[in-house]
C-alpha cells in the first residue's frame, strides 16, 4: 500500500471516529464514498490499471473502502444512540403529578339492599311484580280488607290527591300490597301499561318492590320509603312455610349462621293470623349488632292472607291459601349498614352517597355472596 | 294505653311479676312500648328513721343525724330544715345514684363531719317536680322497707292497642287474655245490680238511632261530690290521668277498667227534664269540657236538652252541665255511639278523647247496663245518695254472629299441632261459646268474622313459638332468571352509570307544584290534598328538578362538582298508565383545575355517557334520530336534543338546563342532564336459542379517507354523517367527524366539517379506480342529502 493510501485512511478514520454529529459524519462519507468521493475515484481508477498493478492496488483500495465504511457506520450508530438518549432524557415526565380526576360513582344503599333482597328471593323462586305509586282506594285498602272509614286506615297516614272531576280520591300507595291485589285479581281490562302486574292464576310466588308513602317524618320515618312485599299462594301453604321463608331470608341477608328470631302476634287487616318477626340484636354500643345481645328489633310484618282478601280478588279461600310479608327496605338497610338517620337517605349529599354507597361492581351474585 | 300491676290484679289472680306480664302480653299480641318501673330506679332507696338530730358543729344550716337504716345506725349530715328526731324518711346508702340531682354518693366529710349516706326529698327521687325538705312518711312504716313500696309507686306498663281489639282498651280485657295464656285466674267481672228506689225523672229521647241506637241513664240524688279517695287518685295518676272530682273520676276509672265510657251530668243543670241524642243542627255550638266551643254539623251526634246541644255524643261532654263539688244530683249516661260517625267526629273536631277513641273502635254493645251498675256502686260508695231506676232507651246494637269452625283448620292454616281439647279451652277462656258446629264470639269482639280469626286466637294463645319451620315446596318457576327484560335493564343501568362515575341518589316522588310547573307538570290531578310540606305538594313530572336541586344543595355546602343519577317513577297523570320509569342523570362539572390544560367535562361528556348507556341497555342507537327543535322550556335553547325512533317513540332527551330554571332552583350552572324513559326502549324479541349470529371477520385491512365538506352553519353534522354512511352500505364501515371549522377560508354562514371515512374491503382489495369511484359516491351523497360540497 502506498503512503498516500495509508495517509488517506488514517485521516478518514480519525475524522470519522471524532465526528461531532451525524451531519459532519455524512459529509465525510460523501467526501470519500460519494459519487465524487476520494475512495470512489480510487475505485474507478482500478479500471485503467494494468492487471498486475490492479492485483496489488485492488485489494488495497477495496480494503480501504470497507474499513472506512464500517468505521463511518459504527460512528453513525454511536451518534444516533447518543441523540436518542439525549432526546429521551429531555422528555422526562414528573410522574408524581396527579392524573386527571376520574369520578367515582356509586349505587345507593337502598338500591343495593333491594338488589340483595331480590337476589335472595329469586333463589327461593319469587319473581318480581310491580304496580303504580298512585293507587285507588280499592287496591290500597278495600280489597285488602280495610273496611271503609275503619280506624285501621288511620294507621296508614295516607297521602291523598285532590279529588278528580268524578269525585274519586286517588292516593299514594301506603304499601306495595296493591301489587298483590293486581297479581291475584284477574280482570278483563288490561293493567294500563305492560310493566304493571296483571292477574294470574294460583299458584303465585312474587315479591313486589317499590316506593311507598306515609305522612311521617323523623329519624326513623320518611314520607317516602321503600318496601318489598312477598306473596305466596298455593293449596297447602301455612304459617310454618312463612316462618321458614323469613328465617331463610334473614340468615342469607345478614350472612349469619344463627340469627335468633321470634314470631309475635300482631294485627293487620289483610292477614289472619298476623305476626311480626323480631330479630335478636344488641344496641348497647350505639350501633345495632344483629345476632347478638338480648334486645329485639322488629324486622317484618307478615301473616296468612285474609280469606276476605282472597275472596275480594276472586280466589276461593277454601281451595287456596298462602302468606304475605312486608319489609321496609330502607329500614333493613339501616339495620345492616348502620346509617343513623333515615332522612339522610333522601338528602342527596354527595359525601353521604360516597360514604354509604356501593361500588358498581358489588352486584349481589350467588358466587360472590347475596348480601 | 297504660295500666299497673295492682290494677291488673283487681281482675286477675296472679303471682306474675311485671316482667312476666310484659312477656305474656307480647306473645299474646299486645305490643308493650315501654315499662316505667320506679322500683328498679329506686331499688337502693329504703325507709329510715331519724333517732337523733343535733346542730352541725361548723355549719348553721346543717344537722348531724343518727339514723336507723337498713344498714344499721348511720351518722348522716343533712341540710333539710325538717330533719328532726323521730322523722320517718327515705335513706340512700353510699354509692347510690340520686336520679333527681344526677350525682352518685361518695364518702365525703361535710365541714369536718363524714356523712355515711343521704336522706332524700321527693324531688331527689323524681316522684315530685319540687319539694321542701326531706320526705315525711308515716311512722308505721318499717325501717328497711323499699322506697317504692313506702311511696306506693308502681311499675306502669304502656302498650299499643291494635284497632281490631277495642276490648284491650280496658284492664279487664287484658286480664282475660293473660288468663287464657295461663298467667292467672280471671276474677268474675260481674257487678251486682243496685235496685232503684225512685223513678228516673230524666226522660231519654233517641232521635238519631243510626248515630246513637241505645242509651241507659240513671239519676242518683242526695250525693256529696268532692275529691276522690287516695286509692282512686293514685290509680288514675299512675296511668297519667288527672283527678277532677269523685264523680268524674269514677267515669274515667270505668273507661280504663272496662273500656266502657260513661258521662256524668249535674242533673240540676239539665234543662227541660230530658236528654236527647240527635244529630247536630247547622250552626249549633257546644261549649265543651275542654274549654273550647265547637260548631257542630248535621253529621255530628250531639246530646241536647231543652236549651239546645249540651255535649258531643261519645266524644266530649259540655261545660254547661258538668259536675262540680256543688253537684247534689248526678245523671249517669251509659250509651252506644256508632263507631264510624264517632271516628269522623273525632277527625272533624280534632278531639281524641278516651271516650271518642273507644267508641270509634267499638264498645261492647252489652256493656251499657253493667257499666251503669258499676258506676252506681262506686258513686254510692264515694258520694252517698240514692239511685233511681235505670231508664233504657233504644235497642241494644247487634253483636257479631256465630262462625262455622272446624278445629282441623287450625292445623291447615297455621301448621300448629294443637289438641282439639286445648283449642276449645283456649276459645272458651277468651269468651267464645260453642253452639253446635258454630262458635259464638263474645260481645266485646267485633273483629271476629271468620274461621281464620279463630285460628289466630288459638295460635297466639298457644304460642307462635311452637310454629314449625317448613320449607317451601319446589319453586313453580321455570329455569332461568326471574327478572323481566325491563327489570334487568333497570338493574344494568344502575350498575353502568355507577361505573361511569355517577352517584346514585333517591329524590322524593313529590316536589313543589311551582317547580313541577317549570318542568311541564303541576296539573290539578297530581296535587296532593295533604302534603307533608308545602314544597312537596305535587307528584313530579320528571326526575330533573330533584337532581338539579340536589346539585344546588351540594353547591351551597361547598361541593358543586356533582354527577348524580336516579332511577324512579315520573308522573304524567294519575292513571296507572301515566307512570313511567325515568333514568335521569345530571352532570355539574366543577372539577379541580388541571395542570395539563385538559378540558373539563362538558355536554359531550354527558352525551358519551348517555350513548354508552343506551348501547348497554340494548337500545337501537344506530337508528336513533337526534332532533334538536321544539325543545321544552327547561332546556337551554340550541343545547337540547331528543333521541327518537319516530315522533311518538322518544327514548331519551339530553342537553343543558336553561339558566333561568337553574336560577329558580338556586343552582349554579352549567348543569348538563339526560333522561331515558325505560319503557320507551323497544324490547328485543325473546329467542328460543341463546347462540349469537355467526361472526365473519374480513382478512382485508380497512383503509381511511378524509373528506372536508362545506355545509350551511345550521345544518346538523349528523345529517352529513348519515349521508356519507348511506353512500355505500357495504363498503363504508364508519364515518366520524374530526374537525369543525368556521372562519377565514370558509364562506360566511357556512362551516367546514371534516369527516374520516373508514372503508372495509369485503372480498378483495380495492383498486385506486374503485376507491376513486367510492369517493365520488360519497361526495354525491353528501351533496344530495346534506347539501354539502367538497371544500376546495
Amino acid at each position: 500500500m502506498t503512503t498516500d493510501l495509508v495517509d488517506l485512511e488514517a485521516d478518514l478514520l480519525a475524522r470519522s471516529t471524532s465526528a461531532a454529529d451525524t451531519g459532519v459524519l455524512e459529509a465525510i462519507r460523501l467526501e470519500c464514498l460519494g459519487k465524487a468521493g476520494a475512495i470512489s475515484a480510487l475505485l474507478k481508477s482500478l479500471g485503467s490499471m494494468s492487471p498486475d498493478e490492479r492485483k496489488v492496488q485492488g485489494p488495497a483500495i477495496n480494503g480501504l473502502r470497507d474499513r472506512v465504511a464500517s468505521a463511518i457506520a459504527a460512528r453513525k450508530a454511536e451518534l444516533e444512540a447518543a441523540e436518542l438518549n439525549a432526546k429521551l432524557a429531555a422528555g422526562r415526565l414528573d410522574l408524581s403529578l396527579p392524573a386527571p380526576a376520574r369520578r367515582r360513582g356509586s349505587v345507593h344503599p337502598t338500591m343495593q339492599v333491594m338488589d340483595e333482597m331480590i337476589a335472595i328471593f329469586a333463589e327461593l323462586g319469587f319473581s318480581l311484580a310491580e304496580g303504580p305509586d298512585i293507587e285507588d282506594d280499592f287496591h290500597n285498602f278495600t280489597a285488602l280488607n280495610f273496611p271503609p272509614k275503619h280506624p285501621a286506615r288511620e294507621m296508614h297516614d295516607t297521602f291523598f290527591l285532590k279529588p278528580g272531576p268524578d269525585g274519586e280520591r286517588k292516593l299514594l300507595r301506603t304499601h306495595t300490597s296493591p301489587v298483590q291485589v293486581r297479581t291475584m285479581q284477574r280482570t278483563n281490562s288490561p293493567p294500563g301499561a305492560s310493566w304493571i302486574a296483571a292477574g294470574q292464576a294460583p299458584p303465585i310466588r312474587i315479591i313486589s318492590p317499590g316506593r311507598t308513602y306515609r305522612m311521617d317524618s323523623d329519624a326513623t320515618h320518611t314520607p317516602m320509603f321503600h318496601q318489598i312485599e312477598g306473596l305466596v299462594i298455593d293449596r297447602d301453604i301455612h304459617m310454618g312455610h312463612l316462618k321458614w321463608t323469613l328465617d331463610q331470608f334473614i340468615a342469607r341477608f345478614f350472612e349469619l349462621e344463627s340469627v335468633v328470631t321470634r314470631f309475635r302476634p300482631h294485627h293487620f287487616p289483610f292477614t289472619e293470623p298476623s305476626a311480626e318477626m323480631d330479630v335478636q340484636c344488641d344496641t348497647s354500643g350505639g350501633e345495632v349488632r344483629i345476632g347478638q345481645g338480648t334486645e329485639w328489633s322488629e324486622i317484618v310484618g307478615c301473616g296468612m292472607v285474609h280469606p276476605n282478601v282472597l275472596r275480594n280478588c276472586g280466589i276461593d279461600p277454601d281451595e287456596w291459601q298462602g302468606f304475605a310479608f312486608g319489609f321496609g327496605v330502607d329500614r333493613l338497610g339501616r339495620l345492616k349498614y348502620g346509617m343513623p338517620d333515615l332522612r339522610d337517605m333522601f338528602a342527596s349529599d354527595t359525601r353521604w352517597l360516597a360514604h354509604y354507597g356501593f361500588s358498581a361492581f358489588a352486584a349481589p351474585s350467588t358466587a360472590s355472596g347475596l348480601s | 294505653m297504660k295500666f299497673t300491676l295492682s290494677w291488673l290484679k283487681e281482675h286477675l289472680e296472679t303471682e306474675a311479676s311485671v316482667a312476666e306480664v310484659v312477656a305474656a302480653m307480647t306473645m299474646a299480641g299486645l305490643e308493650v312500648e315501654h315499662v316505667e318501673d320506679p322500683a328498679s330506679k329506686l331499688a337502693a332507696f329504703s325507709v329510715a328513721k331519724i333517732i337523733e338530730a343535733v346542730q352541725h358543729p361548723n355549719a348553721d344550716r346543717l344537722r348531724v343525724c343518727q339514723v336507723d337504716t337498713v344498714d344499721g345506725r348511720k351518722e348522716i349530715v343533712c341540710g333539710a330544715p325538717n330533719a328532726r328526731a323521730g322523722l320517718t324518711t327515705i335513706y340512700a346508702p353510699l354509692g347510690t345514684y340520686i336520679p333527681g340531682s344526677g350525682i352518685t354518693l361518695e364518702p365525703r366529710a361535710v365541714r369536718g363531719v363524714v356523712s355515711n349516706g343521704m336522706l332524700c326529698s321527693a324531688a331527689e327521687l323524681e316522684t315530685a317536680e319540687e319539694s321542701d325538705g326531706i320526705l315525711e312518711l308515716a311512722d308505721t312504716l318499717a325501717v328497711g322497707a323499699s322506697a317504692s313500696e313506702a311511696l306506693v309507686l308502681e311499675a306502669v306498663i304502656d302498650f299499643e292497642v291494635t284497632p281490631n281489639r277495642p276490648d284491650w282498651l280496658g284492664v279487664v280485657g287484658i286480664a282475660r287474655d293473660l288468663s287464657a295464656a295461663g298467667l292467672g285466674v280471671l276474677k268474675d267481672p260481674a257487678v251486682a245490680a243496685t235496685p232503684g228506689v225512685f223513678p228516673c225523672p230524666i226522660d231519654i229521647r233517641l232521635t238519631a238511632p243510626d248515630a246513637c241506637p241505645a242509651f241507659a241513664g240513671r239519676l242518683i240524688r242526695g250525693i256529696k261530690n268532692g275529691p276522690s279517695p287516695a286509692w282512686l287518685q293514685q290509680r288514675l295518676k299512675a296511668v297519667g290521668l288527672r283527678s277532677i272530682n269523685a264523680l268524674v273520676d269514677v267515669t274515667n276509672l270505668i273507661t280504663h277498667d272496662r273500656a266502657r265510657p260513661l258521662h256524668v251530668y249535674d242533673a240540676a243543670l239539665i234543662a227541660g227534664g230530658f236528654i236527647e241524642a240527635r244529630l247536630g243542627r247547622e250552626g249549633e255550638q257546644v261549649p265543651a269540657l275542654d274549654g273550647k266551643t265547637y260548631v257542630v254539623t248535621p253529621e255530628i251526634c250531639v246530646i241536647a236538652d231543652s236549651s239546645g246541644a249540651i255535649g258531643l255524643g261519645g266524644v266530649m261532654g259540655g261545660s254547661s252541665t258538668g259536675c262540680s263539688e256543688a253537684t247534689t244530683e248526678v245523671f249517669i249516661e251509659s250509651a252506644w255511639f256508632d263507631p264510624i260517625r264517632t271516628a269522623q267526629t273525632g277527625r272533624d273536631t280534632g278531639i281524641n278523647s278516651d271516650a271518642q277513641y273507644r267508641f270509634a273502635r267499638g264498645v261492647d254493645p252489652l256493656s251499657l247496663v253493667p257499666g251503669i251498675e258499676l258506676a252506681t256502686k262506686l258513686v254510692l260508695e264515694l258520694c252517698g245518695g240514692e239511685a233511681s231506676d235505670i231508664v233504657f232507651a233504644g235497642e241494644t246494637p247487634p253483636v257479631r254472629g256465630a262462625v262455622a269452625f272446624d278445629p282441623a283448620y287450625v292445623r291447615r292454616l297455621s301448621g300448629l299441632d294443637i289438641a282439639e281439647d286445648r283449642i276449645w279451652s283456649i276459645l272458651g277462656a277468651l269468651g267464645f261459646e260453642r253452639r253446635g258446629a258454630l262458635l259464638q264470639p263474645p260481645s266485646w269482639r267485633p273483629d271476629v268474622d271468620g274461621k281464620a280469626d279463630l285460628v289466630e286466637e288459638v295460635a297466639r294463645i298457644a304460642g307462635f313459638d311452637a310454629l314449625p319451620a317448613e320449607p317451601l315446596p319446589a319453586s313453580p318457576r321455570a329455569t332461568g332468571g326471574v327478572l323481566t327484560p325491563r327489570q334487568s335493564r333497570i338493574r344494568a343501568a344502575r350498575r353502568a352509570l355507577a361505573a361511569a362515575g355517577y352517584q346514585e341518589t333517591i329524590c322524593w316522588s313529590f316536589t313543589a307544584r311551582s317547580t313541577a310547573a317549570l318542568f311541564g307538570g303541576g296539573g290539578e290531578s297530581l296535587v296532593l290534598a295533604n302534603p307533608i310540606a308545602a314544597d312537596l305538594d305535587c307528584m313530579r313530572p320528571s326526575g330533573l328538578p330533584g337532581l338539579i336541586e340536589a346539585v344546588g344543595r351540594n353547591a351551597r355546602r361547598g361541593f358543586p362538582d356533582c354527577a348524580l343519577f336516579e332511577i324512579g317513577p315520573v308522573f304524567a297523570g294519575d292513571q296507572p298508565g301515566d307512570q313511567r320509569t325515568a333514568i335521569t342523570a345530571v352532570l355539574a362539572p366543577h372539577g379541580p383545575r388541571r395542570w395539563d390544560g385538559g378540558a373539563s367535562d362538558d355536554l359531550f361528556t354527558l352525551k358519551a355517557d348517555l350513548m354508552a348507556l343506551l348501547d348497554e341497555l340494548g337500545a337501537p342507537t344506530a337508528n336513533l334520530q337526534v332532533v334538536q327543535d321544539g325543545g321544552p322550556g327547561w332546556w337551554r335553547p340550541g343545547r337540547y336534543a331528543r333521541l327518537q325512533l319516530g315522533p311518538k317513540a322518544v327514548i331519551a332527551a339530553f342537553g343543558e338546563i336553561h339558566p333561568t330554571i337553574l336560577k329558580a332552583l338556586d343552582t349554579p350552572g352549567p348543569v348538563y342532564a339526560f333522561e331515558i324513559w325505560v319503557e320507551a326502549i323497544p324490547e328485543a324479541k325473546k329467542k328460543a336459542v341463546k347462540t349469537k349470529p355467526a361472526l365473519t371477520l374480513s382478512p382485508l385491512m380497512p383503509l381511511t379517507r378524509d373528506f372536508a365538506f362545506v355545509v350551511a352553519r345550521d345544518r346538523p353534522a349528523g345529517e352529513l354523517i348519515r349521508a356519507v354512511q348511506s353512500a355505500d352500505r357495504v363498503l363504508i364501515a364508519g364515518a366520524r367527524v374530526f374537525d369543525v371549522y368556521e372562519g377565514p377560508g370558509v364562506e360566511e354562514g357556512n362551516k367546514s366539517v371534516a369527516v374520516e371515512v373508514t372503508i372495509q374491503p369485503r372480498d378483495k382489495t380495492l383498486t385506486d379506480a374503485e376507491i376513486e369511484a367510492l369517493s365520488a359516491k360519497i361526495i354525491a351523497a353528501a351533496a344530495k342529502s346534506a347539501g354539502a360540497t367538497l371544500r376546495s
